[in-house]
């Protein structure tokens, strides 16, 4: 599904990624950790390109990315992101913010729409909220209006980039039950987060990162249990720690 | 009272202030009003009356007198009506593009109508209506066609030339800033001047542009790129994530800026957008020194005539009022835009 096999990303003089071989497969759900700089959010953002990678190759359902803008677009109505700072449309209500990317980029007439788009806003559990702009809800309900939206594309993968972070702790749950109702249907999944709950109860792999590099990556039950390295052991301990 | 006790009279400094603007307002006010409304002379036949009574009243039977060349300028007497319409039409579309929930598409084939029947109203020739050529046209009607045409036109000029300023594309953004840094760099007199005396020069010959359309075009590129300085900063006070957002959906460029960055960044840009449109609205009146009749120029004309020599004042005041009603409208309008559209977005920063 997701292919990175030796890419390398600098900002400046500042190499953020290096070498980074990950493949993901259709169904998996991967959970990406590492201390704060350690290239986890620079990589997923790779991958729909919302950062360009300067060398190696990304190919995400059999597209490779380059700088070819349609194959590049092609890949981003593919593949979800939802983001750490929600980045919903403030202008635009709920419903229409689900809507928006269908309707200009699939073409999926305005009331077929409008109806998948109900259909998620029950799924994420806030349909009375429809006709809402996003600055009335709270953070936790505005996450899950931003995952609504990027199921709204019907995306073959969906890219978290740190979705709880930005959340009061008792909105976390709430975005997390919606997360770990995903996984159960089977989406391909990559997700960036310090949940460590979350990682043993969902994924399949975690991918454990440090400076740029993927330091070490397994099972949760292998990676929890019996860290390989020091730098995943300091870690863990710093955030299990208390 | 116990406001009046409590705002204007809580101290002795207060107190010394709030009396010295109170002898003051009386001093200057009262008499102001006298003259200018119960010793004032509202209608005369000819100008003993006025000129009997100057210093204590107000003359506006000068207004009375000329207004149909001060709103119509030297535009066939008899054809008049014409320019009245075509204010009409503009009020009735400036209205009707006011309210919000005339934003329709429609709204836009009105427009185009309306531009259509201005057209063939001011210039004849059409529909058994006689011809008269633009050199005619003149007073208010010149001074709100100018101002609507030139804001109309260099809006969306205005926004290309932010949007190809923050492009990627170094050629572009060169053009642009270079564009932006030119127009901006000159006076508006100097853009005019240009455009009605040297822009002939270049034409080939035999070929000319009217002088209305050259003073036109000027305006538009003048105003488009300030327009254009107040749009970039509304783009760049819309936040990294939202572009980020719009992208991840697969929003290609045009779509992303045409439905997630532009209605934030212009919403976020009112203010000063109302501020440039006000200031472009009265720097209309500067075509006055390439020759053509705007408001200003046929009210400064009409108190020329040697009968009306003399009561300048009363003509002054009376063309403030005429641009203040316009310019306060815009205002108050903008405030209400402003209040109705952060509207339903209670929380949080710019929305």
């Amino acid at each position: 599904m997701i292919e990175l096999t030796g890419v390398n990303k600098w900002f400046g003089e500042f190499q953020a990624l290096k070498n980074i071989d990950l493949s993901v497969a259709r169904g998996e759900k991967i959970v990406v950790c590492g201390p704060s700089g350690s290239g986890k959010s620079t990589m997923i953002r790779l991958i729909n390109r919302l950062e360009a990678h300067q060398s190696g190759r990304i190919v995400v359902d059999g597209i490779e990315l380059t700088d070819d803008l349609q194959a590049i677009e092609k890949i981003r109505a593919e593949v979800g992101m939802v983001f750490q700072s929600f980045n919903l449309f403030p202008h635009l209500t709920v419903l229409e913010n689900l809507t928006l990317a269908p309707v200009w980029v699939h073409h999926t007439p305005r009331q077929e729409a409008r109806e998948l788009a109900m259909q998620l806003l029950v799924r994420v559990r806030i349909p009375e909220q429809a006709a809402k702009y996003p600055g009335q809800l709270s953070g936790g309900q505005q996450q899950r209006v931003a995952i609504a939206r990027a199921l709204a594309m019907r995306p073959k993968v969906m890219l978290f980039d740190e979705p709880t972070s930005a959340l009061d702790p008792e909105m976390i749950k709430e975005v997390l039950e919606v997360m770990i109702e995903l996984a159960q249907e089977g989406m391909t999944m990559l997700v960036v987060t310090h949940e460590m709950g979350f990682a043993r109860t969902v994924a399949d792999r975690i991918v454990f990162m440090d400076q740029g590099e993927i330091v070490e990556s397994g099972t949760p039950r292998d990676f929890f249990a019996a860290p390989k390295t020091d730098r995943a052991r300091l870690f863990l301990s710093q955030i299990l720690g208390h | 009272m116990r406001w009046l006790r409590a705002n204007l009279f809580s101290n002795w400094p207060n107190t010394i202030a709030t009396l010295v603007i109170v002898w003051l307002a009386w001093k200057l006010l009262v008499p102001f009003f006298d003259w200018a409304l119960v010793e004032a002379i509202w209608v005369a036949s000819d100008t003993q009356t006025c000129r009997a009574a100057k210093g204590t009243g107000a003359c506006w039977a000068l207004i009375h007198e000329k207004h149909r060349f001060m709103l119509f300028g030297t535009y066939p007497f008899e054809l008049q009506w014409r320019p009245l319409l075509v204010i009409l039409i503009l009020l009735a579309l400036y209205v009707t593009s006011a309210l919000r929930s005339c934003w329709r598409p429609w709204l836009a084939v009105a427009w185009m109508v309306g531009l259509a029947a201005i057209g063939i109203l001011m210039w004849g020739g059409v529909l058994g209506l006689r011809y008269v050529e633009n050199e005619r046209w003149g007073g208010l009607a010149l001074t709100l066609l100018l101002a609507t045409f030139g804001i109309a036109l260099a809006f969306p000029l205005a926004i290309l030339l932010a949007l190809g300023r923050r492009s990627e594309l170094p050629v572009l953004r060169a053009l642009c800033v270079l564009y932006i840094e030119l127009i901006r760099g000159v006076p508006l007199i100097s853009l005019l001047f240009m455009a009605s005396v040297m822009l002939p020069l270049f034409l080939p010959e035999g070929m000319s542009i009217d002088k209305l359309l050259r003073a036109q075009i000027a305006m538009t590129l003048f105003a488009a790129a300030y327009l254009a300085e107040v749009v970039r900063g509304g783009l760049q006070a819309v936040p990294r994530g939202q572009l980020e957002a719009a992208q991840a959906l697969g929003l290609p460029y045009w779509r992303t800026t045409w439905l997630v960055v532009l209605p934030q960044a212009l919403r976020i840009s009112i203010p000063p957008l109302v501020n440039t449109f006000i200031g472009f609205f009265k720097d209309t009146s500067l075509v006055l020194i390439i020759g053509l009749f705007d408001l200003l120029t046929t009210v400064k004309v009409s108190i020329g005539e040697p009968q009306w020599v003399g009561f300048g004042v009363e003509a002054y005041i009376f063309v403030s009022v005429v641009y203040f009603v316009f310019c306060y409208a815009m205002s108050r309008y903008s405030q209400n835009l402003e209040l109705e559209l952060a509207r339903g977005a209670a929380r949080g920063g710019v929305r």
